[in-house]
């Protein structure tokens, strides 16, 4: 199954994170035309307390929908690293919010960090894009899709007036790991 | 010369359930009266019923006639109206049926106000089951599961409809059997849930339990209880004690259910 | 041109596959984890005039369906375990009034309240002996958002045909996971309709068996005056009691889906890689994908593992399952149950081949590990 790329976002309920996978997972299989499952948890988590969301990427039929080991992880909230990163495979990634993950959690994966968050709030003034800054992020940090299928698949996701505000958004999460990896 | 009921019932059906005595007949004479003064097409209507000595009434009728589960007759009915609201859709059952077991959809078809003429035949007792009390046997009475006389507090049916949202209540008796087909008619005319209640007289199951010595004994209560809303205007509290008001008791124009989901289809921009 | 593809929630894909099918009606009582059904029709339906209504329970939900369809509209309704529950009487009632809806069911777990969001395959005997009294069920279960489209347009295909209820029942994964959905065309999947009598009004009988076992059924208002009742009733609709008639009645409500012209029609099965396998793993739905992942795993270490998935649950793949019973070492049956179909095997399998289970019930789905685990250790 090496061609099977599993993509968790975590962190806390309410921060757009089943979104950001809807997204990655329809640049993946609507544009690019791979194979794509897209689930999440459900409940009380999605009300508030640490949520996931998680993308399968295949060029062949998926069968086990959900995760087996992850290949990149994404965690806004400590609570979410704490609880989430364990899934992920040795050798895989993790993606975490600077400011938001004091404490990162041990395990033999690559580490990014960059500020999410504080992007979203300071650099385009609206913290509720950070999702699309993590998503961004998240296509930079594993080339799972190009960067134009990850930004077309965000502006066919967003109303007309939203649109350059999240494009701004992806572009500076994008460019903010690729920074970071050269 | 004598009315023509034959027309309107299905050849072979009779003789009916009911016992000698039983309202129910009565109750059926009058809806074949109102069905024809409103030139009902019976192609094109309804008659649905859940179970019970009353629900047995659409078998004999000839139009499209659905006897349904225990309760559900308000809730099917619901299904047909809202699935061809060109139909006219006649719901008919008794008190334990329609306020028990059914006592649910009974008060939402009355809420949304569905384009639907429910005639509810209120004969005190599960008649059917052999006598067990309904929500509506008076409290001290003797049923077969109230030996020692009945606990339990009544429904009053037609305000538990006024107060559910019907648009149209009316109530009757067994005995006036010349209201009931007018006041059916006046229901079918109406736009908009109506509820014909019809106090009728058990003698198999509540009558004999209940110190009724014969169905004439059960005929003159339904006859001394009664009063019409009009003269109960002009009486004392005193008076009215122990009486029951007969005729229109509510009626009002509200947006029916149908209607308005005609304004749904069209604001998504569909044809009805 | 290229064909519409979206990415989909199975519940959505469900929804998408009924108006293909021609559901005009739906009644509804909301539930999780099926409710996304529901909203999408409730969205969908009035645009093509169709009707959408949330009733004031699930019970009332089920009747409304049933007195939609029999004025001819396609009518389906969306539940989960309690509600299923709820239905029962009237599912029966639709039964024996043999009158086309479609049921789906989203399993999660329980009994009772049990874990709404969790998924379940424990609804899957109660889907077949769930209402009281001697019938017959059909049953499907789709393991992914595609499969449940097309699944969701046999089912209407089968209800009107066979003149009964059907369900489809998924899993919680199925129902609330995302896949692309491809749209086919009009024309590309068969629809089916019931089929309309071809006498006059006078003529007709509602269960007249002149024309089969499968009578046609005339809508209300469509100038068919006729009678409908739950009780045992003759070819003319109205209750009987005579004994030949009413067994006459139960037995022809089976075999107008037992007989084996209806069995081949309905019976509808996945096989991958079962033709020289000495273990099959014999799954359904979600559970079916962890499966296949298993096998491809088990292979790679030389076991030869092959799948069977019934996409027909109800009636029970008998003849097929037996025939694998007696070429097979084992059967390994994984469900998220703790124990259901796996009797259904066992019955037909005869003690051909050793049987055993892999249950689970904690609102996790079945890994592909433990299922790899149960086929080393029954070999």
């Amino acid at each position: 199954m090496a061609e099977r790329y599993e993509i968790r976002f975590s962190g806390a309920g309410g921060q757009g994170l089943i979104t950001a996978g809807i997204i990655l997972a329809e640049a993946a299989s609507i544009i690019e035309g791979k194979q794509a499952v897209q689930s999440q948890s459900y409940g009380p988590e999605a009300r508030g307390g640490a949520s996931k969301s998680e993308v399968i990427i295949s060029d062949a039929p998926i069968d086990y929908p959900k995760a087996t080991v992850v290949d990149a992880c994404l965690a806004m909230t400590q609570e979410a690293a704490d609880k989430y990163a364990v899934g992920i495979k040795d050798g895989g990634v993790l993606l975490l919010d600077d400011d938001m993950v004091p404490n990162t959690p041990e395990g033999d994966y690559k580490v990014i960090r960059i500020p999410i968050m504080r992007t979203a709030k300071e650099e385009i003034g609206r913290e509720i894009v950070a999702n699309v800054v993590a998503l961004g992020a998240m296509i930079a940090l594993t080339d799972v899709v190009s960067r134009e299928a990850g930004e077309t698949a965000v502006l066919n996701k967003v109303p007309e007036a939203f649109k350059d505000l999240n494009k701004k958004a992806f572009n500076l999460g994008f460019e903010k790991v690729k920074k970071l990896m050269n | 010369m004598a009315y023509d009921y034959d027309k309107s019932i299905r050849p072979g059906k009779l003789p009916h359930i009911w016992c000698p005595g039983c309202g129910h007949g009565i109750v059926m004479k009058g809806l074949i009266r109102a069905m024809d003064t409103c030139e009902l097409d019976r192609d094109n209507t309804a008659i649905v019923s859940g179970i019970g000595c009353a629900s047995r009434l659409p078998g004999y009728l000839d139009a499209c006639t659905l006897h349904t589960a225990h309760g559900r007759a308000a809730a099917f009915a619901t299904g047909v109206k809202m699935a061809k609201p060109e139909m006219n859709v006649i719901v008919c059952g008794g008190d334990g049926d329609g306020t028990a077991i059914g006592g649910n959809h009974f008060i939402h078809a009355c809420r949304r106000n569905i384009d639907m003429t429910y005639v509810i035949m209120n004969n005190y007792i599960y008649g059917m089951t052999g006598g067990q009390f309904s929500p509506c046997t008076p409290t001290g009475d003797k049923a077969s599961t109230t030996p020692y006389g009945n606990p339990d507090p009544i429904f009053d049916i037609s305000k538990l409809a006024i107060g559910a949202g019907a648009t149209f209540v009316a109530r009757t008796t067994a005995f006036h059997a010349t209201q009931i087909d007018k006041l059916i008619t006046e229901g079918i005319k109406h736009k908009g849930l109506a509820v014909i209640e019809v106090l009728d007289d058990c003698p198999t199951t509540y009558g004999r339990r209940n110190k009724f010595r014969s169905v004439v004994d059960m005929m003159k209560r339904l006859k001394d209880i009664s009063v019409p809303v009009a003269a109960a205007s002009k009486m004392t509290a005193e008076q009215l004690e122990g009486k029951t008001l007969t005729g229109i008791l509510h009626q009002e124009d509200k947006p029916e259910y149908t209607a308005m989901y005609k304004e749904v289809i069209k604001r998504a921009g569909g044809a009805a | 041109m290229a064909k519409k593809v979206a990415l989909l929630q199975g519940n959505e894909a469900c929804a998408h596959g009924a108006l293909y099918a021609g559901c005009s009606f739906f009644g509804g009582y909301p539930i999780t984890p099926s409710t996304e059904v529901a909203e999408v029709l409730s969205g969908e339906l009035p645009k093509i005039g169709g009707k959408f209504i949330q009733m004031e329970d699930e019970i009332g939900a089920m009747a409304s369906v049933i007195g939609a369809s029999l004025t001819g509209a396609k009518a389906l309704t969306a539940t989960s375990g309690p509600g299923v529950s709820l239905k029962q009487e009237l599912i029966g009632y639709a039964c024996i009034a043999e009158t086309p809806c479609v049921i789906i069911n989203v399993m999660r777990g329980g009994p009772s309240t049990g874990m709404p969001t969790g998924p379940g395959q424990s609804d899957v005997m109660q889907a077949m002996w769930g209402t009281h009294g001697d019938h017959a069920a059909i049953a499907l279960v789709p393991a992914s958002c595609q499969e449940i489209f097309s699944e969701t347009v046999r089912a209407f295909n089968l209800a009107e045909k066979y003149r009964m209820p059907v369900q489809v029942l998924y899993d919680e994964i199925v129902g609330h996971m995302r896949e692309p959905v491809e749209f086919p065309e009009p024309g590309e999947l068969e629809v089916i309709d019931r089929t309309a009598p071809s006498v006059g009004p006078e003529a007709y009988k509602p269960y007249d068996t002149s024309f089969g076992d499968v009578p046609p059924l005339a809508a209300f208002g469509s100038g068919y005056k006729y009678h409908v009742t739950g009780l045992n009733k003759a070819e003319d609709g109205f209750p009987t009691t005579k004994a030949d008639l009413v067994d006459a009645e139960e037995r022809r409500q089976i075999s107008k889906v037992k007989n084996p012209t209806a069995l081949a029609d309905i019976e509808s099965n996945e096989e991958y890689l079962t033709e020289d396998a000495e273990v099959i793993i014999w799954a359904y739905g979600s559970t079916a994908r962890s499966s296949r992942y298993a096998v491809n795993e088990l292979r790679k270490e030389g076991i030869k593992a092959g799948l069977f998935r019934p996409i027909t649950l109800w009636p029970f793949p008998e003849k097929r399952t037996a025939e694998l019973a007696k070429q097979a070492k084992a059967i390994v049956v994984p469900e998220m149950n703790l124990g259901q179909m796996i009797l259904e095997v066992e019955r037909v399998a005869m003690g051909a081949c050793k049987i055993a289970g892999v249950h689970r019930v904690d609102g996790e789905p079945i890994n592909p590990g433990q299922i790899i685990a149960q086929v080393k250790e029954v070999l």
